[in-house]
């Protein structure tokens, strides 16, 4: 009975947890097709109920109810286990990020690692789905989203250490209460910028979507399916990208921080402030949509290896003979 | 690399110019109208919707000549037609399959009594095939409908026939 009720406790918690993401996720959706839209001097969706917000639910709607297709080659299993994994693996990661001190699912002293770890996982709904559709486009799409990914993830990975440099702790509320007296957006400044380049290509985002480039391989590893799985392919993506506009605030605007502690700030709720750093990056993301031309694939691998790997490096001993030099290290969780 | 193009992309001088620009676009006026609730103009030779006039005491103009079931490149329209007891030659049958039907405008143009025409409107898209197969009867009530613009419009523009 004891285990019964902690069982029902925790599918509470995670309830409340998922469906907020995946209201908000139709929420980005819509606001990144509007954003798009009036750059462009369009309108973007305006019918479907205030300002068009509910164009998402509609379209949602649609997908719901269209018929999906399984190409008659196609690995059956695999090819209905990609969608899933895609779209659970950018929930699951949602499980510690803090939207504030005690606004948490699971506190675990490993959070970045976890975070970090899942995301890697991402790339595997797309390999599953870009090869089990057995048809060229999809796996060229597949394959370039992979290398893409994986290449991108090593500087992502080399960026996080040098938080963690100046942080000295794994945890994700410590990442952001050492940022208490100064965001790490300001001495990490260019780390900043190439995490932020990294997390476009890493979540296949525009000028890095490659992997979807409808000029040369129609809509890359998506291209099979239909319907639901589309549509839970297509959530994930967008939960993904949430999920690094989140990692982004966490590591370097000070998450659910006030950007300064004084009066007016510090009543606004944390919560706020993380949500309001989070549509701050994402609206980033969706400008970058509208204003910037497609990378060449040659030109995505040179910037991933040969410009932001070696700079991040270079960085990282940078930041750590600061630290060092200044006797600045933080000390204590090691 | 020289200099000048290193300081533009160690200061990112463009990348913010671009996003300056973009957040200003955004107030800009819209290039587009907003389509269900309010129209493009549309030009009065516009080929749309067919129809069929009559005349202002209720007669139908065809005269049954079937020059535009012979005139039609896609042979979309079937014309069956008697004797009436007047003397006046009139359709029994007036088909057309807007399935068929390519928008040119021959039968309009081929007309000699401005019976058939094509009129402004474009939005009859239907759920099944079968209501795109017009009959007489749909097209006479298509020129009932329309009949104040579809004067309109051949009067606009007959300065130019």
């Amino acid at each position: 009975m004891e285990y019964l009720n902690i069982l029902i406790n925790e599918i509470y918690k995670i309830i409340f947890l998922v469906i907020p993401i995946l209201v908000s996720v139709a929420m980005i959706v819509w606001l990144d097709r509007r954003v798009w839209g009036l750059v462009q001097k369009r309108r973007g969706p305006n019918v479907v109920g205030p300002f068009g917000l509910f164009q998402t639910l509609a379209d949602a709607l649609k997908y719901i109810f269209k018929e999906i297709i399984i190409p008659a080659s196609a690995n059956k299993t695999i090819f209905i286990l990609a969608p899933i994994i895609t779209m659970t693996l950018a929930l699951v990661a949602w499980a510690v990020i803090p939207l504030s001190e005690t606004l948490v699912l699971s506190n675990i002293n490993v959070g970045i690692l976890y975070l970090f770890a899942i995301s890697s996982l991402g790339v595997y709904g797309i390999i599953m789905g870009g090869w089990a559709s057995n048809s060229k486009y999809p796996f060229l799409g597949a394959i370039r989203s992979a290398a893409q990914m994986v290449s991108y993830e090593v500087s992502i990975g080399i960026i996080i250490i040098n938080v963690l440099l100046c942080v000295g702790s794994l945890n994700l509320n410590d990442i952001v209460l050492a940022q208490k007296n100064l965001w790490y957006v300001i001495p990490l400044f260019p780390m900043f910028v190439v995490f932020f380049i990294s997390a476009l290509a890493e979540t296949n985002r525009p000028p890095f979507d490659l992997p979807e480039a409808e000029a040369e391989l129609v809509a890359g590893y998506q291209t099979e399916y239909s319907g639901m799985m589309y549509a839970m392919f297509w959530l994930g993506e967008y939960a993904n990208i949430l999920l690094m506009c989140a990692m982004g605030s966490i590591l370097f605007l000070g998450g659910w921080l006030p950007p300064l502690d004084i009066y007016p700030f510090n009543v606004v709720p944390a919560p706020f402030w993380m949500i309001f750093k989070i549509l701050f990056l994402f609206f980033l993301f969706a400008i970058i949509k509208a204003i910037v031309p497609r990378y060449r694939y040659d030109q995505l691998m040179r910037l991933g290896w040969k410009v932001f790997l070696p700079f991040s490096l270079i960085y990282v001993v940078l930041t750590a003979s600061f630290l060092l030099y200044f006797d600045k290290l933080p000390k204590g969780s090691f | 690399m020289n200099l000048n193009r290193f300081l533009k992309t160690i200061f990112l001088t463009e990348f913010f110019l671009a996003i300056t620009k973009a957040i200003r676009e955004i107030f800009r006026p819209k290039k587009t109208i907003n389509y269900p609730f309010e129209k493009g103009q549309i030009s009065p030779r516009y080929r749309g919707e067919h129809a069929l006039r009559r005349y202002p005491n209720g007669e139908e103009r065809c005269i049954a000549c079937k020059l535009c079931e012979a005139v039609c490149p896609a042979q979309a329209i079937t014309i069956e037609s008697e004797e009436r007891k007047d003397g006046s030659r009139k359709t029994t049958r007036y088909d057309i399959d807007m399935l068929k039907c390519i928008y040119c405008g021959l039968c309009q143009e081929s007309c000699p009594v401005d019976a058939i025409v094509q009129g402004p409107n474009f939005e009859f898209a239907t759920e099944t095939r079968e209501e795109l197969y017009y009959n007489k009867e749909k097209l006479l009530d298509n020129g009932d409908r329309w009949e104040s613009v579809l004067a309109k419009n051949l009067k606009t523009d007959k300065i130019y026939k």
